[in-house]
Order: C-alpha cells, then sequence, then structure tokens
C-alpha cells in the first residue's frame, strides 16, 4: 500500500456520488415516475452510507440511513417523488457534503430538520394516501426492484448502404478513409457488399467493384452522415435508413413533431419503417445517459500532469520537425524511413495528447441545473432549462474558465430576462420560461450560447443609463448593437433594485474580459418580446492554433485561421501605394492595412504580394503579404512579459527549423491601427 | 567610505558567471544564469523595444532575446565565433522571467572576493545609476555588476 489516504478516497468518491444524487434527483424533479432514476438515486446513497461508515464518517453514515430509510418509500412506489420532495432531497444532499467536509463544524439541526421534513413529505403520503402532486401511475408496490437495464434495449442509429461508382478510386477517392469517417462518428459495424466482385482474370484494379453496408449505432443526425461524403456526392449512392429498435416514450415536450426533412437529390432517401413521426435527430440526454452508463475504466490524473504531457509533445513535434529536415537532406534511405516514421508517431501522440484534454462540455453544463433549479426557486419564476450539445467537446482550460462567464449570464438570463409569471401571462406567454444553452462546433470554433425567451433588451433604457452615467453623450447616434456594448461596461446596471443575484453591475464586464482572454468573442442578440441570445465564440483549445503561415520581408507569421475569410492577389495598380488603400471584393468595399509598412520589413516586396481578407466581428479587412506559405497547425507560446508593451502579436509559435515565427492579434491590428480612411468609411456607411 | 549613502550589497563568495559584452566585462550572478548556447536564429518583434527587438526559442520556450549594449549606449554588432546567448532568470514584477542574454564572449564562473566592490562614480560616465549595482576589482579590470531586472524592464 502506499500512502495514499484512505479518506481522502472516500472524499473524492463521494464527491462524484453526490453529483451523480444531485443530477439523478434533478432529473426526477423533471421525471417523477422514472423509476431507473430513483434506483439510481438509491444506489447512490446507499454506497456513501456504507463507505461513510466504513472510512468513520459515523454521522454520515448514520444521516443517509435515515434519508435512505424515507426514500425507500419513494423506490417502493408508496410515495410518489413530488417537486417538494425533489427539493428537501436536494437539501439533505447540500448536508450530507457538509458532513463529509466538515464533520465537527456541522450542526445537527439542520440535518434534524431536514430529516423532519422528509419524513412529514413521505409520512404524511403514507398515511392519508393523499397525494397531492401524484398523477403518478405508480406500479405496484412490490416492483422488481432492480430495473431493467435500460442501455441495451435502446438503440438507434442508421443502416447506410454505401455503393460507390466503379471510377471513384481513379478520382482519388479514398473509400477506406471514408469509412474511418465514419467510424468516427459511433460504433459501426461494416459489411461489405461482395456480390459484383469479378473473378480474379476479370478484376479491373482500378475499378472499385464492392460496396459496404454500414449499421451505425448512434444516433447522429443525417447531415452528419452525408457531410462525410460531402466531396464524393456524384460518385457514391447512400441509402440512409434509420432504426430505433423499441422507441422508448420519450419524455412529452422533448421532441418537437416534424417529419425528416427531404434528403439532397444525389441522396437516395428510405422512408424510416419504424414510426415515421420519430425524427432522426439525436436525443441529446438520452443519447448522454448512455455513455454514463456503459462502463469505462478511467484513470484520475493531476491536471498540471497533463498540461507537462502537452509541453513535453509540443516539444517533441518540434524536434521531430526538425529531424525531417535534416533527413530531407540526407541520401541515407535508412534515416528517411525512422524520420518518416517517428514523424506519424509524433503526429499521433499529439492528437492522443489533446483528446486527451477534449472535455464534453456537458461536465459543464450539468453543474447548472442546480443552479436553474435554485434560482427559479428563490425568484418564484418557474424556469425550464434545456440543454444541447453537451457532447461538444472543449480543451478542458477553457471549460474550467468557461463556468464563471455562464454562471452570471444564467443569472442574469433569469433574473433580468426572463419576466414574471404574471408578466408572461400579459404578454400571452406560458408561465414558465426556458433558458436554452447549447454548444456547437461552428468551424474551428465552439460557440456556446445562452438564449432566454424573456422580454428581451430594452435599448432605451440602457441608452438613459449610459448617458446618465457618461458613458456617452446625449444625441449621439448609435445602433442598437453599439448601445448593447454598453452593458460590458464595469459597473454598469440598469437593474432598478440590487438584488442577491444580479444587479450590482459587476458580471458582464468580467465576463466580456474572461470571454476575451480566452480568444473568443461575444455576440448579443434581442428580439423585444421574445428573448435575448448570449453568444460566446471560442477556439477548441488554447494550446494549439490552426493559423495560416505567412511571409512579411524576411519575418514569417501565423494568422489564426479563424479570422481569414479568403486570399486574393493585390491587383497591380493597388501595388504602389495610390493614396486609397481599399480592395473592391464582389462589391464590397475592403480597405486593407499593408503589413511590411507595419512591421517595418526590410529588403524588397514580392512582385505578387497577396492580400489575405480577415474579418473581426462585422469589420473586414485586408492584410498585405509577401507570400502565403500555407497551414500550419502548432503549440501556441505564450510572449514574456517583458513584451507585454507589443500588442500586435498575441503569441509565438515554433517552425519546424526551430526559429520562433509570431501570432498576429488581428482584433488588435483592426482596432488598433484604423487608418482614418477605414473609421471615414464606416461612418459613411 | 562614509555611511551617509545606501550600502552595498556584500558580495563575498557571489559566484559570478564573467561574460564580455560590447567594450565592458560584466559579472552575471551565477544563480541567475541557467545555461549558456550557442547562437541560434532569432525572429524579430515589430514594435517592441530596441534592447528586446527579437525571441529564440530556448529548449521549445519563446524567450526575448536581450542585447544590452543599447542601454549602455555600445553600437550593435555581428556576431562573432565567441558570441554566445546566456539563459538567465530574472524576476519581473514578482514573476520569474527567461531572457536569453547576448554575450560577445563568455570568460568563467568565478568567486568574488569581499571588499574589492565599489560604488558607481557619479561623474565620468553616461551610464544611469540605477542599471548598475557596484563595480567590482577583478585582477586588474573593472567589472560591472549589473541590476539586470532594471535594465531589462
Amino acid at each position: 500500500m502506499t500512502t495514499l489516504d484512505p479518506v481522502a478516497v472516500f472524499r473524492t468518491e463521494a464527491d462524484e456520488l453526490l453529483e451523480t444524487l444531485e443530477t439523478t434527483l434533478l432529473d426526477l424533479g423533471e421525471k417523477p415516475q422514472d423509476r431507473a432514476l430513483i434506483d439510481t438515486a438509491f444506489r447512490a446513497l446507499h454506497t456513501i452510507k456504507g463507505s461513510g461508515a466504513m472510512f468513520g464518517f459515523e454521522r454520515v453514515a448514520a444521516f443517509t440511513h435515515d434519508f435512505e430509510t424515507a426514500f425507500d418509500l419513494v423506490r417502493q412506489g408508496r410515495v410518489p417523488a413530488s417537486l417538494d420532495l425533489v427539493n428537501v432531497a436536494l437539501s439533505a444532499k447540500d448536508y450530507i457534503r457538509l458532513l463529509i467536509e466538515d464533520p465537527d463544524g456541522t450542526e445537527p439541526v439542520f440535518g434534524e430538520a431536514i430529516l423532519d421534513e422528509l419524513g412529514r413529505l413521505v409520512g404524511g403520503a403514507k398515511d392519508g394516501g393523499k397525494a397531492s402532486v401524484a398523477p403518478a401511475p405508480s406500479p405496484a408496490p412490490a416492483a422488481p426492484v432492480a430495473a431493467p437495464a435500460p442501455a441495451l434495449s435502446e438503440e438507434t442509429g442508421w443502416r447506410i448502404g454505401i455503393a460507390f461508382a466503379p471510377e471513384v478510386l481513379r478520382n482519388g477517392t479514398n473509400p477506406l478513409a471514408l469509412l474511418d469517417d465514419l467510424r468516427d462518428l459511433g460504433p459501426c459495424t461494416v459489411v461489405p457488399r461482395l456480390d459484383a466482385l469479378p473473378g480474379l482474370d476479370a478484376l479491373d484494379p482500378e475499378a472499385l467493384a464492392i460496396g459496404w453496408d454500414v449499421t451505425l449505432r448512434k444516433a447522429v443526425s443525417r447531415e452528419a452522415i452525408e457531410d462525410v461524403f460531402l466531396f464524393s456526392q456524384d460518385e457514391v449512392t447512400l441509402t440512409l435508413t434509420p432504426f430505433d429498435a423499441e422507441a422508448e416514450a420519450p419524455p412529452k415536450a422533448e421532441i418537437p413533431a416534424e417529419a425528416p426533412v427531404a434528403a439532397p437529390v444525389s441522396v437516395v432517401a428510405v422512408v424510416p419503417p419504424t414510426p415515421p413521426k420519430a425524427p432522426p435527430a439525436p436525443e441529446p440526454r438520452a443519447v448522454a445517459r448512455r455513455t454514463e452508463e456503459r462502463p469505462t475504466s478511467t484513470v484520475r490524473v493531476e491536471a498540471e500532469r497533463l498540461d507537462e504531457l502537452m509541453d513535453r509533445v509540443g516539444e517533441l513535434v518540434i524536434a521531430q520537425a526538425r529531424l525531417s529536415q535534416l533527413a530531407g537532406l540526407h541520401s541515407d534511405g535508412g534515416i528517411k524511413t525512422i524520420s518518416e516514421e517517428i514523424e506519424r508517431l509524433s503526429a499521433r501522440l499529439r492528437d492522443t495528447t489533446m483528446s486527451i484534454r477534449m472535455v464534453p462540455i456537458g461536465t459543464l453544463f450539468g453543474r447548472f441545473r442546480r443552479l436553474v433549479h435554485d434560482l427559479s426557486r428563490d425568484l418564484g419564476k418557474p424556469v425550464e432549462f434545456v440543454t444541447d450539445g453537451e457532447d461538444t467537446e472543449l480543451d478542458k482550460t477553457m471549460i474550467e474558465r468557461l463556468a464563471d462567464p455562464l454562471v452570471h449570464l444564467i443569472r442574469n438570463a433569469i433574473d433580468h430576462g426572463i419576466e414574471d409569471p404574471a408578466r408572461r401571462a400579459e404578454n400571452g406567454k406560458g408561465a414558465t420560461g426556458r433558458i436554452t444553452l447549447t454548444a456547437e462546433h461552428a468551424g474551428a470554433q465552439v460557440m456556446v450560447s445562452v438564449r432566454d425567451d424573456g422580454a428581451g433588451l430594452d435599448a432605451a433604457r440602457i441608452r438613459a443609463k449610459a448617458e446618465e452615467k457618461g458613458l456617452c453623450a446625449p444625441g449621439t447616434v448609435l445602433s442598437d448593437q453599439q448601445v448593447y456594448q454598453f452593458l460590458f461596461a464595469p459597473g454598469f446596471s440598469t437593474a432598478a433594485t440590487i438584488s442577491a443575484l444580479s444587479g450590482r453591475g459587476v458580471g458582464m464586464d468580467v465576463v466580456k474580459k474572461t470571454i476575451e482572454g480566452l480568444r473568443g468573442t461575444i455576440d448579443l442578440t434581442t428580439v423585444p418580446g421574445a428573448g435575448t441570445t448570449v453568444a460566446l465564440r471560442l477556439p477548441l483549445t488554447l494550446a494549439i492554433i490552426e493559423g495560416l503561415l505567412i511571409r512579411v520581408g524576411e519575418g514569417r507569421y501565423v494568422v489564426p485561421l479563424s479570422a481569414v475569410e479568403e486570399c486574393v492577389e493585390l491587383p497591380e495598380g493597388d501595388r504602389a501605394g495610390r493614396g486609397r488603400d481599399f480592395l473592391n471584393i464582389r462589391g464590397a468595399l475592403v480597405p486593407f492595412l499593408r503589413l511590411r509598412s507595419l512591421f517595418s520589413a526590410e529588403g524588397e516586396p514580392d512582385p505578387h504580394q497577396k492580400v489575405i481578407i480577415v474579418s473581426v466581428g462585422e469589420t473586414r479587412i485586408g492584410l498585405v503579404v509577401d507570400q502565403i506559405i500555407g497551414n500550419h497547425q502548432t503549440v501556441i507560446k505564450s510572449l514574456s512579459k517583458l513584451h507585454a508593451d507589443v500588442a500586435t502579436f498575441s503569441g509565438a509559435s515554433i517552425l519546424g527549423d526551430g526559429t520562433a515565427a509570431l501570432i498576429i492579434d488581428i482584433g488588435q491590428l483592426v482596432m488598433g491601427n484604423r487608418p482614418d480612411s477605414l473609421q471615414e468609411f464606416q461612418e459613411v456607411a | 567610505m562614509t555611511g551617509s549613502v545606501e550600502t552595498l550589497e556584500p558580495i563575498a563568495g557571489l559566484q559570478v558567471v564573467m561574460v564580455r559584452i560590447g567594450s565592458e566585462t560584466f559579472a552575471l550572478d551565477a544563480g541567475m544564469v541557467r545555461e549558456i548556447i550557442d547562437p541560434i536564429p532569432a525572429t524579430r518583434v515589430a514594435g517592441a523595444r530596441a534592447h528586446l527587438n527579437r525571441i529564440v526559442n530556448v529548449r521549445g520556450n519563446v524567450v526575448p532575446l536581450a542585447d544590452i549594449r543599447e542601454r549602455f549606449g555600445m553600437r550593435p554588432e555581428a556576431a562573432t565565433q565567441d558570441t554566445r546567448f546566456v539563459v538567465i532568470e530574472v524576476e519581473i514584477e514578482g514573476d520569474p522571467v527567461v531572457v536569453a542574454l547576448v554575450a560577445d564572449k563568455v570568460f568563467e564562473v568565478t568567486e568574488l572576493q569581499a571588499g574589492t566592490e565599489q560604488r558607481m562614480p557619479k561623474v565620468g560616465t553616461a551610464w544611469r545609476p540605477e542599471f548598475i549595482k557596484s563595480i567590482v576589482k577583478f585582477g586588474d579590470e573593472f567589472v560591472i555588476l549589473p541590476d539586470v531586472e532594471r535594465i531589462l524592464n
């Protein structure tokens, strides 16, 4: 045995169990009849009790025992899992956490009060049988204790028939790579169709004679599958058939009753044999739960070790790039082979290391359910919390740093956004507000948005407040979007009264700072009377940048690919400055900056300079460079503190030859180096 | 010497690395020197201060390449066979910062003797006094004990 502290182990384990308990209880609040949930909660309680007693947490064990006893009545189906019961159970769970964290400093009075309440709720129902909140078709008391394992029966997915045109190989398409892409979507069973395979003598090695039948066991969208074949659309006939064995009764309002959309022309769609009403779109929660229930073995690793691993891999990749450059100069075939082998290995090692750091954002979303639950109770505003895209993966540091901004945004949305039930009724809305938290990939970025269906932002009120605070002069002409930006000013709040939750005016500026620190942007959109959406656009990871490597004079620089819109050749007439530095891009005027003069580059400009069109928010500008070298993916190195005064660059990256290339901070370049013409142009527009 | 001005830091037993930068010899506290490397290609940083206008890759980390000649009013010189980069770690506003220092020649690691230090004369030099901790007699020569933190920032 090592020096592992058993008490610490218990605490970590209990932490996880309590988290499971909380999610389960919250789920139970929405689906009071779900026996599987009740069983999960019960199991979690039972384990906490058992290991608590084992590790000497007597009070935890004692309290949990009483909790469990009361909850057993629910499990037996004698008492319905009412909302009140769930609320008390949640506070009981909080109390257990307190007991574990500080066994001696916690007052037993609270525990007794919770147990009394719990006893009242289950006892009252047992005596009188007047279940107040019980539409529950509660199953017979002696229902089998072990719920049938749901994971095995609920299978949804696609049967995909793939028939390529025979000449597909000649066009450079690799069908096996496409099959691999399908496997990335979810577990697949692939069966080749060999019926068209000719004899060996008639076999044309350049013609593809086999097709495949793939069974994809995951509820992915039709588009996701079609995207795999995006580039070979004309050469393949796809047959997509969703299967949905034993469509489990979906929770009521969650599935919109829309028919599957018509498939694009080149794809043969087959009407699903199963209920045609059930759309093939994934039902996120079911998917999430299934992955949870699949037994996977995990190892806990300290975050610092992961960071260290990432650093080492970054160094390895750089060293490897130098090796391949050297090997390229050698005529020795052996060295070349080894160098290529190492190149392949280090690329895979990098991908694996990256994927270790990627965590589904669902882990973060889960935390907010309790927040919404509590806020909704405290403010007397019934709120439904909907999440989507939980399996979207983000770097773990990003996820950690996103927690606080999202808490602020959700609080704001419930406190300021959603109206109280009375006002909602006046406006013809249902009493229950809705907060939607979604995450989705958008190119090389992830978009996380918080949407409420509340009253929307009041531009006039924000403006009045801004004028009062002296943030803008009365009478200035401002677009609504510009007015909303005042919300991010430090200390800005339009709330008439300060509540415990929000209204102090701290928050939005912190949100903005944090998101900008993560190299992200914030978009605010609002529809009066219909709600507000705050969308955060974030890079997938802080550690790696996908960039465009360019040359300006002798120096090489990296432009973040997420900002690049297109590249064009600098027209002949614009090579020497002619007083106006803007281009005509399909009818739109795009001003440009000459990086050579900006970076005071030496030497002669390249005769065929290129313009990279980048965008920041709504502003598009061109950057004139000498040469576009190509795509470049690498580990980001931050600049030294001594270079804090250099605003044009956000970091550096190490190139294959071991030298450093600076990463251009596009936002800073656009905002900080605005030529006057650009400003005037925008004002006119 | 009178005690009317600030006292000098005791230097007895201080391990230093002797380097030549421009026309002067500097004694760098060995405690802050991490390694001495051969010159490697550097990348120019547009818009940075003149003595910090390049960066280099030192074992996978991007660090500023400092040329302190400019801070002492000396003219820049091309690298020679003897040129080395001295990688040092200094504390800037409470955080450790790694910097590579261009040295025209690195001599030796040695120990300073007690009682050899002298204050910077107030006349006879155009150097900024805050850049220099003290001047030490070493053999027949005077060497400069620089205040690297102040010189860099």
